[in-house]
């Protein structure tokens, strides 16, 4: 129990967030490897689990790359990433320590259910709504952009949201082959046996995971065309495809 | 493995030796097993223990949120918002209450295995039909039979699925817990990057894949074995 007073006493102490290896530097730092990953996954994931989603091809991949992404262990890929010679464990800009290696495997661990969440999501509207709006006239392209896509949206949003929380909690791990952010003081408090120093760097981690998914979760009802329909309580939780892999 | 040069001296370094440092190294595999085998039987006995906890706090708690419907937001709720902390933080967050030990790494991974099943047992039960239900009820089932005779049995497809979700992510997980000194495999790793020793790395991570992917078809051929009836059709 002393660890958890000392741990608030570190929280509360103005000189532990300042300077550049305070937890403020290391929270916009872990911030922006997180968002960075998940803009380049949104941009590859995207495109291609859309694009596949509406073609109706390749739904072998949209099932496997999550059981893949779920068996291998994000640490171990991260260790693999930091010893080879090539990213190395050189600075990148401000993304701090060994950020290259953290950023890719952060980008590789948001694919998943980005990509996962996509296809269902385009694959599932209904066969009767698109027949519909083939017979209305609409090309291809049209039929993707004003029906299928809007659709879609909620799932796509959800698979983006999963993506979230899990890069933050990769970046995390990312302090045990000394990557950047916040972590490295959960590690250094546990290396060194300043064990309320680690608490309390863990304290914020899971706080501002606790936010982002909430954020995130207000922008996923944000999206819903049917919301108002379909507003009945559980239904946001069975529609959810089990593409969640946690780190 | 050693290569043997004609006067009969072996003068290859080991593929493992700091000048060499292959990726992939079967003298590592052979010298080091002793390390390997242990890492990995701790690697197991916390995967074990933390999906045990897991199934025996989640069944209760999945009865409990099918029998109160009012409990079953909070339940799934409750669990969802554990399982949004990174593994990295949770471990730490325990550590006041359980100490530095292999209790705080299961625990840990009990709590998201937990959520996983919880989900999984409720869907399973709820998607029981009525139908079936009302029948046993009208055999004079009791509340107890009922459950077990008749609705888990047929919630099981479901609830393996789940139960392998939480297996494979429970395996992967249990690296992190390196953190504490209690991964299993996952101390290996963290050894291997902070002596820069590839062989290390790689050995430990393929084996936690390989273990993974090797409990999850324990699961399956359990669930084959356990329900005789969803491979029968062929006799009948």
């Amino acid at each position: 129990m002393r660890n958890l007073r000392d741990a608030w006493h570190y929280l509360t102490t103005g000189a532990n967030w300042g300077g550049d290896e305070g937890m403020w530097h290391l929270l916009v730092q872990q911030l922006l490897l997180s968002v960075s990953a998940l803009l380049i996954a949104m941009a590859i994931g995207l495109t291609l689990a859309l694009w596949l989603g509406h073609l109706g091809r390749a739904g072998f991949l949209a099932v496997n790359v999550t059981n893949v992404g779920r068996a291998v262990p994000t640490f171990a890929l991260l260790a693999i990433l930091v010893s080879l010679d090539h990213p190395g464990t050189a600075e990148l800009g401000p993304y701090g320590r060994a950020g290259l290696a953290t950023l890719i495997a952060l980008t590789l661990f948001a694919l998943p259910p980005i990509f996962t969440n996509s296809y269902v999501a385009v694959r599932e509207v209904p066969a009767a709504v698109k027949e519909a709006a083939a017979g209305m006239g609409m090309t291809g392209s049209q039929q993707f952009w004003r029906v299928e896509l809007p659709l879609a949206m909620p799932l796509v949003v959800s698979g983006i949201r999963l993506a979230l929380v899990q890069v933050w909690a990769t970046a995390t791990i990312a302090a045990l082959v000394a990557g950047p952010g916040l972590g490295t003081l959960i590690t250094q408090g546990f290396y060194r046996t300043d064990y309320p120093k680690g608490i309390a760097a863990a304290f914020v981690v899971a706080v501002v995971a606790f936010l982002l998914e909430v954020a995130s979760a207000l922008v996923e009802r944000a999206v819903d065309p049917n919301r108002k329909e379909t507003a009945t309580p559980g239904s946001r939780t069975s529609a959810r495809p089990a593409a969640e892999v946690r780190t | 493995m050693t290569l043997l040069a004609e006067d009969g001296i072996s003068v290859e370094p080991s593929c493992y030796s700091r000048l060499v440092n292959k990726w992939y190294c079967t003298d590592y595999l052979q010298d080091r097993h002793h390390d390997l085998s242990s890492a990995l039987s701790q690697h197991l006995q916390i995967t074990a223990w933390s999906l045990v906890l897991g199934i025996l706090i989640a069944f209760p708690l999945a009865l409990l949120a099918r029998r109160l419907p009012r409990l079953q937001g909070l339940i799934l709720g409750g669990s969802t918002m554990i399982y949004t902390i990174p593994s990295l933080a949770l471990f730490p967050l325990l550590v006041p209450f359980t100490g530095i030990s292999m209790k705080t790494v299961v625990i840990g991974l009990a709590l998201y295995a937990l959520t996983i099943l919880v989900r999984s047992m409720l869907a399973g039960l709820t998607g029981v039909p009525a139908e079936v239900r009302e029948s046993a009820t009208g055999l004079g089932y009791g509340r107890m039979r009922l459950l077990f005779g008749v609705e888990l049995p047929l919630a099981l497809p479901v609830i393996m699925a789940g139960l392998r979700v939480a297996t494979v992510s429970t395996v992967a997980l249990t690296t992190v817990g390196t953190l504490v000194s209690y991964g299993g495999l996952g101390n290996l790793i963290r050894e291997g990057v902070q002596n820069n020793f590839k062989a290390e790395i790689l050995a430990a991570s393929v084996l936690c894949v390989v273990l993974a992917v090797a409990l999850d078809g324990v699961i399956v051929v359990l669930q084959w074995v356990m329900t005789p009836w969803t491979h029968a059709r062929r006799t009948a």
